[in-house]
């Protein structure tokens, strides 16, 4: 898994709530077998005026001009900032994926949906939490901006030059993060208990042991 | 100590360890699978050289990017090379790992969430997990049931574990009793209007009161299908008598001399009386109306009889922006009455609502009336091959041709639009699928979340109307 220590770079303030992953990655992009291929396709729906398809090329786009990504001072964003409940919707990583391949490496919201948040951590992909005032704080200092900012990961820290905000983050996910640990190797050290538990359970209620076959 | 949750429950007998940085390692019983979010999990699990840990707890069956017209041709009748190579993927995956799965000609195929409990593979007290936000439905069962990203997938696939947090409990108690015309639809859509899209993220949900054990266990799958859009992960109903009455005979259900231990075990599957719950939100019943969601997200809902409400009034800054954009890109007018919004499709399908009960009530809307003119196209989307079977059984199929309605193959078909059943841009639908984001049912198309008999009646009328009067009636006879 990729790691994440720290980024720095111009923030992009997308000033909306309740942004759902059908919005960042839209479901005819979701029939590619791979993982990678979705950033020209993030928030395609928002970022071009015609309707995209897996078929067409960048080339033939029709930019919209008024959305905040294609504006020429958040050209080089690192860090999306948006507002309450990010990701909500289905479950699909790709919106993860495509944030990651444009080269988004942190959001930052008051609130995120749950499952986007879990998939973001196993991409290389900070997700962070802060106050709604210090959102707000952000989104004024950002738009017209731009706003240069670093996240640090290791000090748990926003730093602008005006301000530093503190966000909490589980520790589990924080040293996974940092280290860029593959978490399924990290289970597969509790194999044993893992055979014990099935072993027990089996004899509690078999039935959850049949085949299905 | 106190009582426990059935979330506790459930969570205390799948533990398998506690990590001495807080998370867990979850046992799963679980997992199913479709073909849009499984492919880079099985490249996943072959590039690190790992195979599945238990095979025969897997189910699949490709569902998202089906045809709903001629399926007697299978895989071949997908017309777009890109879905195809989808399928084709999972079927090659499938057969690498040995994997069941219900492939296209295969009568058992069908919405994964449909086709989980159908089977009796989803059952109470287990935990369920699938790469779908829609895996909530199956808590119907008592069963720890939610969505998980394509790396989760990978993760259960090798260890079918999955490393977890656990969430707080919620529960939504519902007093009173649904009138007629009202369904659990329209309870689902009226909990995340008072709860708000976000208002569960970080619980899980326990549905319970009268209202909710007097709903039929598919009443209780469409319920907490909808989990997940008030931001909960996971949904929950109690185990009862009405679970067990639908599990009982179910391909996959214990029978025989494992019948009464399972019983007498998923009878503990209740919350103790004297558990608490970190929120909880009361609703009465006997006083909901049908409802229709009228802007872009699900809480953005109404009953048939209000208005499309003005932005102008909401005092939240940031809310009051989302309803203004919602309004324009719904081309709605603030004050305008919800039975004024015309429609240009109808569809009558998806996982929250294609089982046989849902189309039933449509049917009962549907006999002896006429889709009106307007409406371009009115399709009912069966949510299994088996509940496609059970409706022509019935007759309803004729009933919904009668009428003007297409009837289709099973599969998610226009709730997200991955195959060729979509919306144009601008169009409006009846929808009784679970998300009315922008572009959801196709680019630019206007979604209205409301109940099966509700988008019938819309169906017949042209445009929004209380079913409620339509009941009454009776159609001309066709």
């Amino acid at each position: 898994m990729k790691a994440f220590r720290s980024v720095s770079g111009v923030v992009a303030p997308l000033d909306r709530a309740h942004v759902d992953t059908d919005q960042i990655i839209p479901k005819q992009f979701l029939k590619s077998i791979r993982r990678s291929g979705f950033g020209p396709n993030l928030f395609d729906g928002w970022r071009y005026l015609d309707e995209g398809s897996p078929e067409k090329t960048e080339n033939e786009r029709q930019i919209n001009p008024d959305f905040v990504l294609n504006k020429a001072r958040y050209q080089d964003a690192k860090v999306l900032l948006a507002r309450e409940n990010f990701g909500c919707g289905s479950s699909r990583e790709h919106a993860v994926w495509a944030l990651e391949e444009f080269g988004l490496r942190c959001v930052i919201a008051p609130s995120f949906a749950d499952i986007f948040y879990n998939n973001c951590f196993k991409n290389g992909v900070l997700p962070v939490a802060l106050p709604a005032e210090a959102v707000d704080a952000l989104f004024t200092a950002a738009d017209p901006g731009p706003l240069t900012l670093t996240v640090d990961l290791e000090a748990q820290e926003v730093r602008t030059e005006a301000a530093t905000y503190g966000f909490e983050i589980d520790p589990h996910r924080r040293h996974c993060l940092l280290e860029g640990l593959d978490d399924i190797g990290l289970s597969l050290q509790y194999a044993a208990q893992i055979r014990e538990y099935e072993r027990r359970r089996r004899s509690e209620a078999p039935w959850l042991f049949d085949a299905l076959r | 100590m106190g009582g426990r949750t059935l979330y506790d429950k459930l969570w205390d007998a799948h533990l398998v360890a506690e990590r001495e940085d807080g998370s867990s390692l979850l046992y799963i019983d679980r997992h199913l699978l479709h073909e849009v979010t499984s492919p880079q999990a099985f490249e996943g699990l072959r590039l690190a050289g790992r195979g599945p840990w238990r095979i025969d707890a897997n189910l699949a069956t490709p569902d998202h990017n089906v045809p709903t017209t001629d399926r007697a041709a299978g895989i071949e009748g997908i017309t777009d090379p890109i879905s195809r190579i989808q399928v084709e993927t999972l079927d090659a995956n499938c057969d690498e790992f040995g994997i069941l799965e219900f492939r296209m000609r295969d009568p058992r195929q069908g919405i994964v969430h449909v086709v989980g409990p159908e089977q009796g593979a989803t059952l109470p007290g287990m935990t369920v997990v699938c790469g779908d936000s829609h895996t909530s439905t199956h808590g119907a069962f008592a069963a720890l049931a939610h969505g998980i990203g394509t790396s989760e997938v990978e993760h259960v696939l090798a260890t079918q574990c999955l490393t977890a947090k656990k969430a707080k409990n919620f529960r939504v108690w519902v007093d009173g009793t649904l009138g007629e015309g009202v369904t659990a639809k329209d309870l689902a859509l009226a909990i995340i209007g008072a709860m708000g899209t976000a208002g569960g993220t970080g619980y899980t949900l326990e549905y319970a009161g009268p209202a909710i054990r007097a709903l039929s266990l598919e009443g209780r799958m469409t319920l907490c299908n909808m989990a997940i859009e008030a931001g909960a992960r996971a949904g929950l109903v109690a185990f009862d008598e009405v679970t067990a009455a639908y599990v009982e005979g179910r391909p996959y259900a214990p029978a025989g001399a494992l019948w009464g231990p399972a019983l007498a075990a998923w009878s503990d599957l209740v919350s103790d009386p004297d558990a608490s719950f970190d929120r909880e939100l009361v609703l009465d019943a006997s006083v909901l109306e049908p409802q229709v969601s009228w802007g872009t997200s699900p809480e953005m809902v109404a009953p048939i009889t209000g208005q499309v409400p003005d932005p102008a009034q909401c005092d939240d800054p940031v809310r009051a922006e989302s309803w203004a954009g919602a309004l324009r890109y719904m081309d709605l007018a603030a004050g305008q009455a919800l039975t004024s919004i015309a429609l240009d499709r109808v569809f009558i399908g998806s996982c929250t609502n294609s089982r046989i009960e849902d189309l039933r009530s449509a049917a009962a809307v549907a006999r002896g009336r006429k889709v009106a003119s307007s409406i371009k196209q009115a399709l009912v989307v069966p949510g299994s091959g088996l509940v496609k079977r059970q409706a022509e059984e019935e007759g309803l199929d004729e009933i919904f041709r009668a009428a003007g309605f297409e009837w289709r193959d099973p599969g998610c078909s226009m709730c997200l639009a991955m195959n060729a059943d979509r919306l144009g841009p601008g169009e409006h639908c009846a929808s009784t699928s679970n998300r009315n984001f922008e572009g959801r049912q196709g680019h630019g198309g206007r979604t209205h979340l409301v109940s099966p008999a509700m988008a019938a009646a819309a169906a017949i009328a042209g445009h929004f109307t209380d079913v409620r009067a339509l009941l009454g009636e009776q159609g001309e006879q066709a």
